[in-house]
């Protein structure tokens, strides 16, 4: 493995497991990758992959009674986050690390003024004083697109694009170095999505912040990405740069997600799905994960853990049947 | 070509506290013999509360509806019960949908038994082919609504809403709770089943390259208002309504050396309480002019596509 002190954010070798009565979920199964300053990073997979939990690992937001991070390093500029205190995660949790929810309805507190919410994140992590957090509020909302004469609103009082622009403005009232974008536009119509991913991209240009794209939806990674990762089963499948996995997809799973998906711009015969489910993840599979599903398989993906291998310069695939 | 459906000035208003919420307003379209008609649009635009509005799960406040050629807006509860057999609907949420103290058999048979026209060996026979035919695994079948996956669900309420061979099904976003992969088997499976079946669709969806992969003609609707309506590729090649365009402009793509020209809209959603007259969408559009404050008609630019813009011809060139 490369040094990796010198990358901005970089994910060793994480694993994190969900204990329920009888069981162990295993969500994330060892997850590597690096995140420089002002890239954006897709991480593209179903539900249940294990691509939230990866983010919120990183904030240190996972759930302290079932989750565990059983293994793994998260550097932020040579720091292990997983080491820090409470304490001390606090002080870069919403300011130098940012999270936005996939549901901006349960991202804000229903009974709090939308201005306040924003200046409260603001003075948890500035030493100023109320009515310059106000001050920076108005600009923040402003910013987002929402007229200041809105301050006192409720969230009642906003649509769906409006709240998640509130969740925005307040992931960014601290200018945070990273971004982690939960599935920020997938409970927005596609208008107003269009609206806030432009919005998203302009602002992460004006800030230079690095940015998490968490999505199902390979369109949004197409547009705002510089690079993928492609999440099955707690893993990562496939990994490169966005022109890779768009013009080369090459692991038989990231072939199987575009084959699946209708073509809006051509009349489409049949889909081609990935035949079956994805597996159980208190069981999985022996070897590749993905083996039951795969139309390529040997006997030889079941004996043991594939490691990525490069098939092309910083383009990588978690399969035998590639690069060879 | 037959109409299976067909409705004239179709109008569902609901009271409000503020006035009168106009869901559907004077829509107007038919639906040919086996053919599916796609209605898109965006949250709040009403296309739910037309597919049920057609079917009778709603009462319509005007307009007419008719069925294979009869008007069957007002039906009494007798007939009613008749004509759902023809006419069945597949829900968003296969969990809100399902009865979560019924096993997946017992749903999907319940339809056989209500119709009373069975005895109970050839429900027990249909019940299987059922099952077969939406491929839910035999282990599956005594199984609750909580133990299933999304997929499974939804093909647990197309089972149902199949059982009596329905000439007419209106899909109410059937897919847009799955997976991308799940997705795809389902649309798979709901074009076998339709061409085994005969049955005529409605599929009501905000994704817009579902829409066009399984649609042979496309409704756009804006606020209650039928904007635009005309075969699928042709709706797709050739938009001519400002707000179709602006919409498939807003798909993300994945084709990533041909970016889209976006036209970004400002603005949201007007109100759809005592909605002003004139076209709906005027607050937002970029073609905007005096014309658009009096009301719009649905006028026919090409055989079979219909756009409801005053403007339309100068836009377009």
């Amino acid at each position: 493995m490369t040094d990796n002190s010198q990358h901005f954010l970089s994910v060793e070798d994480l694993y994190v497991e969900y204990e329920t009565e009888n069981t162990v979920v295993h969500a994330v199964n060892g997850v590597s990758f690096t995140l420089e300053k002002g890239h954006t990073l897709g991480l593209v997979g179903e539900t249940g992959a294990g691509k939230t939990s990866i983010a919120k690992a990183i904030l240190g937001i996972l759930p302290d009674l079932q989750a565990r991070v059983s293994c793994g390093r998260i550097l932020l500029e040579g720091r292990d986050l997983l080491k820090l205190s409470e304490k001390e995660m606090l002080k870069i949790r919403g300011d130098r690390i940012s999270m936005i929810f996939q549901d901006p309805m349960t991202a804000l507190n229903p009974v709090m003024q939308v201005g306040s919410q924003i200046a409260e994140a603001v003075r948890l992590h500035n030493p100023v004083s109320r009515r310059e957090a106000k001050k920076k509020a108005v600009e923040m909302l402003e910013m987002v697109g929402i007229p200041a004469d809105r301050y006192h609103e409720y969230p009642h009082q906003f649509s769906g694009g409006m709240k998640q622009r509130v969740v925005i403005a307040i992931a960014l009232a601290c200018n945070p170095q990273i971004l982690l974008a939960d599935e920020p536009t997938t409970a927005l119509d596609v208008t107003i999505q269009a609206q806030v991913l432009e919005m998203i991209v302009e602002l992460k240009k004006s800030y230079s912040m690095s940015m998490l794209m968490i999505t199902h939806d390979l369109g949004v990674v197409a547009e705002v990405c510089d690079e993928v990762a492609v999440v099955y089963a707690g893993e990562i499948v496939e990994y490169g740069s966005r022109e890779d996995l768009f013009d080369h997809p090459s692991h038989p799973y990231t072939k199987g997600l575009f084959g699946a998906l209708p073509d809006v711009d051509r009349d489409s015969g049949r889909l081609n799905p990935v035949p079956g489910l994805p597996p159980d993840p208190t069981n999985l599979p022996e070897g590749c994960h993905f083996y039951p599903r795969c139309s390529r398989r040997t006997d030889r993906c079941r004996e043991s853990k594939i490691e990525m291998a490069e098939i092309a310069p910083g383009h990588l695939c978690r399969c035998f049947a590639e690069g060879k | 070509m037959s109409a299976v459906i067909e409705v004239s000035h179709l109008k569902k208003y609901f009271d409000t506290p503020r006035g009168k919420l106009h869901a559907v307003d004077d829509v107007t379209f038919q639906i040919g013999s086996g053919r599916t008609m796609g209605v898109v649009g965006e949250s709040g635009c009403g296309k739910s509360t037309l597919g049920r509005t057609m079917i009778h799960l709603l009462e319509s406040t005007g307009g007419t509806i008719r069925f294979c050629g009869e008007d069957v807006t007002n039906v009494s509860a007798h007939k009613l019960k008749k004509l759902r057999e023809n006419m069945q609907i597949i829900f968003q949420d296969p969990y809100s949908s399902l009865n979560p103290r019924m096993t997946v058999m017992e749903t999907v048979q319940e339809p056989l038994i209500l119709s009373g026209r069975f005895s109970r060996s050839q429900i027990r026979e249909e019940t299987e082919q059922l099952m077969d035919l939406v491929g839910i695994d035999r282990r599956m079948r005594t199984a609750y609504p909580h133990e299933l996956d999304g997929g499974r669900r939804q093909r647990v309420g197309i089972a149902r809403a199949i059982a009596l061979k329905p000439r007419f099904v209106v899909c109410d976003e059937p897919v847009s709770a799955l997976d991308v992969s799940i997705q795809a088997q389902v649309l798979n499976l709901l074009q076998d089943l339709q061409e085994q079946r005969q049955m005529t669709y409605m599929f009501v969806t905000h994704d817009l390259s579902v829409v066009r992969h399984i649609s042979d003609d496309i409704c756009v609707m804006y606020l209650g208002q039928l904007v635009e309506t005309s075969p699928s590729s042709e709706l797709f090649e050739r938009p001519l309504h400002p707000y179709t365009r602006a919409l498939l402009s807003a798909i993300p793509s994945i084709d990533i050396h041909h970016p889209r020209q976006r036209i970004v809209l400002k603005g949201e959603l007007t109100s759809p309480v005592n909605p002003a007259p004139g076209c709906r969408f005027a607050a937002r559009c970029p073609h905007v002019c005096e014309r658009c404050r009096e009301p719009q008609t649905l006028t026919e630019v090409s055989p079979g596509h219909y756009v409801s813009c005053c403007r339309c011809g100068e836009i377009n060139g």
